[in-house]
């Protein structure tokens, strides 16, 4: 485990200490690789029992959604196992405006549904996030299932368990094809047969969607980059770490928790809205306590407060059970056996933020200190 | 056709072996005229996640199906593939494009609920792949146009009036409390069942989703003060067997009515002697119309068949006969399936051109001595 | 609101007796939260296999056929098993869930994934029971205990409910006397141990401060893992009145009412015993309330907006943190 850790630290330090130049040209060529995943079906990756490109947009998509919860969970420090409302909330404004009620374009609901879930946010935080720690747990929980069960029970809205059909999809520029390739064993061959149109969005094919959402996983990242570094950011981690402490160096706490709430409710509803386009078809038996588990599992398994960590926990946890199909029914049994071995051998996240590990570092040598002087 | 060009192994990718190699040979679809083997029929619906007992349900029946059949025809033999779409809409539609690309594929037995017919129905639809549902009740599913859509049962609003009729014409009823689950299926059922009551509903509720649910004391109370005679639930059989049993207890002494989703074992079980004396309505046969195949699901799964298991293995056999008589390619079986007709287990199995069945007679079966049995036609 | 208001006493002892169900289940989550401050999220599959237990062996004694004394005999032994299984299951959660995360000194949400982690295993593997025996050949003769795993269990002890005295316009049943008086039993002879015995005086040290009560003497594993066990024959004791009421058990049983067992203990204070009681009765009662007047599907929505309010104008619960010091 110390070796895997040191490794992916080793690599993390090596991509740092690089020229910039150097550094702009490996994210290129990784951004670029991730982006053509789908097309090139990398064998031992691809999933075999359910198609890869519509697998990569849930991963894109629970990877919107754990950025969006990070900030919640991992900066500000507020456990919320209730982000699936807003999911939720997003998915249905756009149902509701689009198709519902409503005939607005796509693009134009997106925004909205943003708008909406960031509303609902401060709705919800106001009031709620003056009870601290486990409380709120249990009151975003309620608020969850509040939100779920009057989707349910608003038929005059939003259409109840029947859901919303036809939802609009972004609009299409058919501008070229794109071959996928195939493998037979190591050896990759061109499938002319087989082209995604570059860019037709379609039921029939998830890889215009994967690379909507994969665009904006980058955008929220660089907002969430350039929110982290500033006095925001700085205000969050003062009170995560210790907020009476904060609120005496004059940070009002309160507002920033707030402001963390509401910027993940509205990266929540930004990604309700692309699940909506891509599926559809939305009805309120998807946004079920179940999925904010998962969710809050996706950051605290990634390592809370660390972006990639988050991300890289969110992409695992929606691939492992589409890869490992063959196991069926014992896929669940064997998920909740590895969180656990995770939480028992890795209980700082896969990838925890680099603070904490520096952290644990001086703390390790305070105690060699000690003990030395101890000896001594 | 496919054409495939072969660009080299990756860690020498840099020549180009340019070699077009000839796909067809998989292609089951070109070999109408021989016999094609190795074919596969889908299972499509939840076998893990909550919805699964119904899942297995219906897996079951359509195994069944396909094991007998490959008894019968051992030198061409079948395969049943399961995609488990835990009845979640979010994964079934990479499930359903994976299914589509499978040349060998021929037909797909689900999908098993509405919601993810409605998320992964559109894909089948596009790419031709003939799906029977042995399930998915809801009524709009079949005006989308689709021509690969069938399914296997009569839908809500051919039930609903059937039950409605039953509880004013046979039970006499002058006071009835209606309640369902919220879910698409129960609310449809209720919500037909209590406009054709008309003014015979005494008084209505609503229930969470079916196993969402433990306690439905309050229920209870509305019911009994309503004064009804009779309680009509729309529903499945997991809540509905805790809510028989808590309407006897708590002193509710009226008969209970449901629809086909509570048509199981697990009903009477749960509910145990509660369960005597309910009605349920389904838009089935009777077993005794077909003893070898409740004989023969006995034998392989060691339990009667259960909900929609019948169903099942009547939307299976359909495609096995078509597979018999080779029609392999999309539109030979989707015209083989609108020219069927043939007696199933539930039914003179017909789809009319929507892919609605085209005879659907619904039963009342009543709950007798711990027994599901046959009560009279609804006409 | 006519409904509410005119059967307004059976809504309220039927809304106690399944409330009684919840707050024994909320005393295993503020059992643990006290002394760990954690929420013990495996907790609701505690409850499951407690129940499982107490269906298994009555079956295997043939308690269906049982009438008169023997059923109260059969009761007895239901209690004694649930509650014997249930505290075994914690007491093996605690060991491979908690314990080396303890050890660790692990952030606290860490414990929580662990929590979700061991809730979907033992929830899982209550629904692929009949695999193991399937390897084996065995899943025929033991159909009775692992056939159709992802179905309901029905519970085979028979009660025919009897209506023996009136309050006011309700005839309360023979069911809802055993659950309520079981439930006051075990809540009040838990309350007597921990404010009274040597064990309880232990516990309450260890969450007022467990440096110091180690520092005292106290064994702080032992502590914990009675809590564990206290906390799991309360569980087991409600999964024998779940059975009474509902008469079936699901391998997925444990996570609603876990759920709502939590609210109930955060409601009344989490940390704090007479609390989760008042809370689990409270929501109880409320639930139904809320559906005789807003109408069934509702019934949630009425708990958590309840629990809200409650939090807003207490946001420590209605009693407190009492057993610990009042913490954030």
């Amino acid at each position: 485990m110390n070796a895997v850790r040191n490794f992916l630290h080793g690599v993390g330090d090596r991509f740092r200490a690089l020229p910039r130049w150097a550094k702009i040209v490996l994210a290129i060529a990784a951004a670029v690789f991730v982006y053509l995943l789908p097309i090139i079906n990398p064998p031992l990756i691809t999933t075999t029992d359910s198609d890869f490109g519509a697998v990569l947009f849930l991963c894109a998509l629970y990877a919107l959604v754990a950025i969006g919860l990070n900030i919640v969970i991992g900066y500000a420090g507020l456990l919320d196992l209730g982000y699936i409302g807003f999911f939720a909330i997003g998915a249905f404004t756009v149902g509701i405006l689009g198709s519902a009620h409503g005939n607005i374009p796509l693009l134009l609901c997106i925004p909205i549904a943003m708008a909406v879930t960031l509303f609902s946010g401060i709705v919800l935080g106001a009031p709620t996030l003056r009870v601290r720690g486990d409380y709120l747990a249990i009151v975003t929980l309620g608020f969850g299932e509040i939100v779920r069960l009057v989707l349910v029970n608003a038929d005059g809205l939003t259409g109840g368990s029947r859901g919303i059909s036809n939802i609009p999809t972004p609009p299409s520029l058919d501008l070229f094809g794109v071959p996928h390739l195939v493998w037979d064993g190591f050896v990759a061959k061109v499938d002319l047969s087989n082209q995604t149109r570059f860019i037709q969005f379609s039921v029939t094919d998830s890889i215009p969607y994967y690379w909507l959402a994969l665009t904006l996983v980058f955008i929220v990242l660089f907002l969430d980059w350039r929110m982290q570094n500033s006095r925001v950011g700085r205000a969050w981690e003062a009170t995560r770490e210790d907020e009476d402490a904060a609120e005496l160096m004059g940070v009002p706490t309160f507002r920033f928790k707030l402001l963390a709430f509401a910027t993940g409710a509205a990266i929540g509803g930004l990604s309700g809205a692309l699940f909506a386009t891509k599926q559809q078809f939305i009805n309120p038996d998807n946004f079920t306590i179940l999925y904010s588990v998962l969710f809050v599992a996706m950051v605290v398994v990634g390592g809370q407060g660390n972006r990639w960590g988050v991300i890289l926990a969110a992409a695992l946890l929606t691939w492992a059970p589409e890869k490992f199909r063959f196991l069926s029914d014992a896929r669940f049994l064997l998920f909740g056996l590895v969180l656990m071995a995770l939480a028992i051998f890795r209980p700082q996240g896969l990838l925890p933020p680099r603070r904490s590990v520096r952290a644990k570092r001086a703390d390790e040598e305070t105690e060699v200190l000690e003990e030395g002087a101890a000896h001594v | 056709m496919r054409s495939v060009f072969k660009i080299g192994a990756p860690l020498v990718a840099a020549a180009l072996a340019l070699s077009a190699c000839g796909g067809t040979t998989n292609d089951a679809g070109s070999t109408s005229g021989g016999k094609a083997c190795d074919l596969k029929i889908g299972f499509f619906g939840a076998l893990t996640g909550d919805a699964a007992n119904l899942g297995i349900n219906i897996k079951n029946g359509a195994e069944l199906a396909v094991s007998q059949y490959n008894e019968k025809n051992a030198d061409c033999k079948v395969t049943l593939t399961s995609f488990d779409s835990q009845g979640d809409p979010a994964i079934a539609p990479g499930l359903a494009q994976k299914a589509v690309t499978d040349k060998k594929l021929v037909g797909i037995v689900g999908p098993a609920f509405s919601g993810e017919s409605k998320a992964a129905d559109p894909i089948f639809e596009q790419a031709g792949l003939n799906t029977i549902s042995a399930s998915a009740t809801n009524p709009a599913l079949s005006e989308n146009g689709w021509k690969t859509f069938h399914r296997i049962l009569g839908n809500d609003a051919t039930q609903g009036p059937a039950a409605a009729k039953y509880i004013k014409d046979t039970l006499k009823a002058t006071k009835v409390f209606v309640s369902d689950d919220t879910s698409e299926y129960g609310k449809g059922l209720a919500d037909i069942v209590k406009k054709d009551l008309g003014s015979a509903v005494a008084g209505s509720d609503e229930t969470a989703a079916d196993g969402k649910q433990d306690d439905f004391s309050a229920t209870v109370t509305k019911a009994k003060s309503s004064g009804a005679t009779v309680f009509f639930y729309g529903g499945y059989y997991s809540n509905a067997s805790k809510l028989a049993k808590q309407l006897k207890d708590g002193g509710f002494t009226g008969t209970f009515v449901a629809a086909d989703g509570v048509k199981d074992d697990g009903f009477i079980k749960g509910a145990g002697a509660a369960a005597e004396g309910a009605i349920v309505t389904c838009p089935c046969l009777p077993p005794d119309k077909a003893p070898e195949f409740q004989a023969a699901y006995k034998k392989a799964y060691n339990s009667d068949p259960a909900t929609y298991s019948a169903e099942a293995y009547d939307a299976a056999n359909v495609f096995l006969a078509g597979i018999k008589a080779g029609k392999t390619t999309s539109a030979d079986m989707t015209a083989f399936i609108g020219s069927y007709s043939a007696q199933g287990v539930t039914k003179n199995v017909k789809f009319d051109a929507k892919g609605e069945p085209a005879e659907v007679s619904v039963w009342a079966y009543k709950v007798t001595g711990g027994k599901i049995v046959p009560d009279q036609e609804i006409k | 609101m006519d409904l509410l208001l005119n059967n307004f006493w059976e809504l309220t002892i039927t809304g106690l007796a399944y409330g009684a169900i919840y707050a024994l289940i909320a005393l295993g989550y503020t059992l643990v939260y006290g002394v760990l401050r954690l929420i013990n999220f495996a907790h609701s599959e505690v409850f499951m296999y407690g129940g499982f237990a107490a269906v298994w062996v009555l079956t295997a004694i043939g308690a269906t056929k049982a009438t008169g004394l023997g059923t109260a005999g059969f009761l007895v032994v239901a209690f004694a098993t649930a509650m014997a299984m249930s505290a075994l299951v914690a007491l093996v959660l605690e060991f491979v869930a908690y314990r080396p995360l303890r050890k660790r000194n692990s952030p606290p949400l860490i414990a929580l994934i662990s929590a979700i982690g061991a809730s979907y295993t033992l929830s899982e593997a209550m629904g692929l029971r009949d695999k193991p025996f399937k390897w084996f050949g065995k899943d025929q003769d033991l159909v009775r205990y692992v056939g159709r795993p992802r179905e309901a269990s029905p519970f085979p002890l028979n009660i025919e409910v009897k209506r023996l005295f009136y309050v006011f316009d309700y005839h309360v049943s023979n069911i809802d006397l055993i659950v309520l008086g079981a439930a006051i039993i075990m809540m009040i002879g838990l309350d007597q141990f921990v404010s009274r015995s040597r064990l309880g005086r232990g516990i309450r040290a260890v969450a007022q401060d467990p440096e110091s009560a180690a520092l005292m003497g106290v064994n702080r594993d032992r502590v914990i893992r009675l809590t564990f066990v206290l906390g799991g024959a309360m569980a087991g004791a409600a999964a024998v009145m779940y059975l009474l009421k509902v008469g079936q058990i699901r391998y997925n049983s444990g996570f609603i009412l876990g759920v709502k067992a939590f609210t109930a203990a955060v409601l009344g204070g989490i940390g704090n015993l007479r609390g989760a009681l008042l809370g689990g009765f409270i929501l109880g009662v409320a639930e139904n309330y809320g559906q005789a007047v807003f109408g069934g599907e509702w019934k949630d929505v009425v708990a958590f907006t309840l629990l809200v309010v409650i939090l807003l104008f207490r946001p420590t619960g209605l009693l407190g943190e009492s057993l610990g010091k009042a913490r954030a």
